[in-house]
């Protein structure tokens, strides 16, 4: 039982911890160098803007995490992020150019038919993988790299900007403190936990991870219910897609790139079980902020970025050692 | 020579073992008969060491030995033939074999294919199996891979200086005749080097083989009888032993069913491997008991109602419509309701609550457009917990953290709720104590008098007589025998016994 509860909340309890951590480091820092420094108060770290900064960051990261979340509630994997998220990004920008290359024109017909694009590879993901019982790791991996090329393909290699003010006011204009993309993000999320926890796919979802036989048993159409998960999964791909692309204003091959890694460590660290049906979009969140967190931190005291990398990595482990009971699982393949 | 001394063994919430003594001689072959749950394979277990005793001593020539896994035991030459093949299917016959003992075929980390080779035809000659020891496993057949097995075992002749016990279970169940008496020969004839502890549901096969027999109910030693001067019947009886109280399984309760609404109707239907030409008729109200070994067949035909493995002979009729397409799915939509042995994997979703595993069967009767009306979930769910007594301290509860006569209770509740009038009950007083017990036998009565037709897979005989209107017999997956009754005029558990072995 206290494992369980201590299971529950301990990712939130490395945020805090994180987020109390590095001010310690700023402090230590000042005092040997004997200037002023009250404890948070005078931290870079810990203050509204730097907030703003790690919010803006994570953003991305943060739609394709909650994507990937669902498929690993149902204790399938979906690798194809990178992929998807260069693909939608680089069909939105030649779409949104194409159509008036401004928010106020046509052109916002190309962010539906990005996430449309992303939800597109999710069902052929979903499909492949059901139909030709494929494991989804190998399927969506492939997929990813069929899309990786594609936007190579479709840009022949080039950058494309969009510089468009209303679209870019996503990141530009602020509300509180915040750019709007972070309130966008925010709406998704909440999108996100209502399907999870108010809409039968959701229920469903939990279901099939927490065990598949006894779903079908139920009268399930587990297929189904697989193909639209990922279908799904491709919309949120297609979000981090849209607000990557509203974050630096260049849609490229590379914009997808390192959101494998990031995605899935914060799913992990956050909590949700690998092996499905444990966890959810609030822990994404968490687990979103903790990578976040501890990029933005380590930067903030100056350790350099390899090192970054190599955390995150120890962290992940971590996380799925401590939230492993490895006394129902026999053999790991 | 190899002696149990007063074994013990107990699991949660079930003493598995009760002061078991237990000997074998050199050279003799030791039967031991039970019916399914009276803890032969616990007493196996022990015996080769996957178990641990929590009670008693086990003495080999009158010295203590404790294992800790088989592997130990095996240093002991103590071996055990498994029932379920144990052999690695896409590995070569030879390296079956030697799995795990390779290193005597290996010079400076490079096997030795053929001095394996070599040892393993060596090996092979002992049951005078003749086949290339290069063989992939998955070509032989069953016999011959039930004879490699024995040849694994009776690697440690060479291994081991003293006395082998080898443990043959159910080594028959999937020969033909002329295998099993080639079988007995070869085992009779490997009585100099090593004693056997034969295992089998067929007792006819274990007079004939053995010198003398054990004979188990649950979880004691009730007889040790010498097979000269036992026979078929007395064993038997003994295997069933105690009386059945009326009171227990609510005989007062059992109505007649009602004989003109056939629920499910069963005409010739045969799955290949599993059972042929079975015809049965359930009816509303109806509690009907298929009975018999394990492979009798039984689950295979409660999976086809389900929709789980389509048959492929005969016809199934569900409530008049014959089916074409088996699917759980379609299953659930014609009200098949399904409560599975294994509860913890297919009975209720562990890490969803009370409510959610309750309506995963209907949950489309709980959502429009997709979106769930989680209150009236839980209004359900209180409904029901009430009606069923379920003890849970809230509707929001993980299902994984009840006592399992609780989560069988959600798992009743969850077909029942959905209006499902056709239950397949395998097994639902597995692992549950007395009082749950009582209450699963309570709800049945109570579907049944409602109306429901319940197929059911019962955990012992005396629950299948105390609960049923009509009780099937099958063996090898055919109908051996139908029993037709109402209360007061219940067949022994010897007449079902009877027709079962």
């Amino acid at each position: 039982m206290i494992r369980d509860i201590i299971v529950k909340w301990a990712p939130l309890l490395v945020l805090v911890f994180l987020v109390l951590l590095f001010p310690i480091f700023e402090w230590l820092e000042d005092f040997r160098a004997g200037k002023d420094h009250i404890y948070l108060l005078d931290s870079r770290f810990f203050s509204v803007r730097n907030a703003s900064r790690i919010a803006v960051a994570a953003t991305p990261g943060l739609m394709v995490a909650i994507g990937v979340t669902f498929i690993i509630i149902m204790g399938s994997i979906d690798l194809s992020m990178e992929g998807s998220v260069s693909i939608s990004a680089v069909i939105f920008a030649f779409a949104f150019l194409a159509l008036g290359g401004t928010l106020l024109s046509w052109a916002w017909l190309a962010i539906p038919a990005a996430m449309l694009v992303g939800a597109g590879i999710g069902f052929v993901n979903g499909l492949v993988h059901v139909v030709f019982r494929i494991p989804s790791f190998m399927v969506s991996l492939a997929m990813g790299f069929v899309g990786t090329g594609l936007a190579l393909v479709l840009t022949g290699g080039d950058r494309i900007r969009i510089e468009d003010e209303v679209f870019r006011s996503l990141l530009t204009v602020r509300w509180l403190n915040f750019p709007i993309m972070c309130y966008v993000a925010l709406l998704a999320l909440l999108v996100a936990w209502f399907i999870q926890s108010h809409t039968t796919l959701g229920r469903n979802f939990y279901a099939i991870g927490g065990g598949e036989e006894l779903a079908q048993a139920s009268g399930l159409n587990v297929a189904r219910i697989r193909v639209l998960g990922f279908a799904l999964a491709g919309v949120f791909f297609a979000l981090g897609a849209l607000m990557a692309v509203g974050r630096i204003g260049i849609a490229e091959t590379a914009t997808g790139n390192n959101f494998m890694f990031i995605s899935i460590a914060a799913v992990v660290v956050g909590g949700t079980a690998l092996w499905g049906g444990i966890g959810g979009i609030p822990n994404t969140l968490v687990g979103i902020l903790i990578v976040y967190v501890i990029t933005n931190g380590m930067v903030v005291i100056g350790l350099p970025s390899w090192l970054q990398d190599g955390v995150l990595g120890v962290l992940v482990i971590t996380a799925v050692v401590l939230s492993t009971s490895r006394k129902s699982i026999s053999f790991v393949k | 020579m190899y002696q149990l001394k007063a074994v013990d063994k107990h699991f949660p919430g079930v003493h598995a073992l009760q002061a078991v003594d237990f000997e074998v001689q050199r050279g003799e072959i030791v039967g031991l008969v039970g019916e399914n749950g009276a803890g032969k394979s616990t007493l196996m277990k022990v015996i080769y060491g996957a178990y641990q005793p929590d009670g008693g001593e086990i003495k080999i020539d009158g010295k203590r030995v404790r294992f800790q896994n088989p592997r130990q035991a095996m240093d002991h030459g103590i071996g055990m033939v498994f029932q379920e093949q144990s052999l690695i299917p896409n590995l070569t016959v030879m390296e079956n074999i030697f799995l795990g003992f390779e290193k005597q075929f290996v010079t400076f980390g490079v096997v030795s294919w053929r001095a394996m080779a070599t040892a393993a035809r060596a090996q092979l000659a002992k049951v005078k199996l003749d086949i290339d020891p290069t063989t992939i496993t998955s070509d032989l057949s069953f016999a011959q891979r039930q004879l490699v097995e024995l040849v694994k075992v009776l690697t440690l002749e060479e291994r081991i200086d003293g006395d082998l016990v080898i443990l043959l279970d159910e080594p028959t169940s999937v020969l033909a005749e002329e295998e099993v008496k080639l079988l007995f020969q070869i085992v009779r004839g490997l009585t100099k080097r090593a004693s056997f502890i034969f295992v089998s549901h067929r007792i006819s096969e274990v007079l004939e083989l053995s010198d003398r027999i054990y004979i188990m109910k649950d979880g004691a030693v009730v007889d040790v009888v010498h097979s000269n001067d036992a026979d078929l019947d007395d064993i038997q009886h003994k295997m069933v032993g105690r009386e059945i109280n009326s009171e227990y399984y609510r005989e007062h309760k059992q109505q007649a069913y009602n004989s003109n609404d056939v629920l499910v109707s069963f005409d010739n239907v045969g799955l290949q491997g599993s059972y042929r030409n079975i015809s049965f008729d359930l009816h509303a109200g109806e509690v009907l008991c298929l009975v018999g070994t394990e492979g009798s067949g039984r689950e295979a035909i409660l999976r086809t109602v389900f929709g789980r493995d389509p048959c492929n002979a005969g016809r199934v009729k569900i409530k008049g419509e014959p089916v074409t397409a088996f699917s759980p799915m379609a299953g659930v939509r014609r009200g098949i309701g399904h409560v599975p042995r294994e509860r913890k994997i297919e009975g209720i979703v562990n890490g969803m609550n009370v409510y959610e595993n309750m309506t995963l069967a209907q949950i489309r009767k709980f959502a429009r457009l997709g979106i769930m009306n989680v209150p009236a979930e839980k209004q359900l769910a209180n409904e029901w917990i009430e009606r069923l007594g379920i003890k849970t301290p809230s509707v929001a509860k993980d299902c994984g953290g009840l006592s399992g006569g609780n989560q069988q209770k959600v798992v009743l509740a969850k077909w029942r709720s959905s209006g499902s009038d056709i239950l397949l009950l395998d097994h639902p007083t597995r692992g549950l104590d007395i009082g749950a017990k009582e209450d699963v036998y309570e709800m049945i009565r109570e579907m049944s008098a409602n109306g429901v037709g319940i197929l059911l897979a019962a955990d012992t005989l005396e629950e299948a007589i105390g609960l049923s209107h009509t009780i099937i017999v099958l063996k090898d997956g055919e109908i051996q025998k139908r029993f037709e009754y109402a209360t007061g005029s219940k067949p022994s558990l010897y007449d079902l016994v009877h027709h079962m072995i």
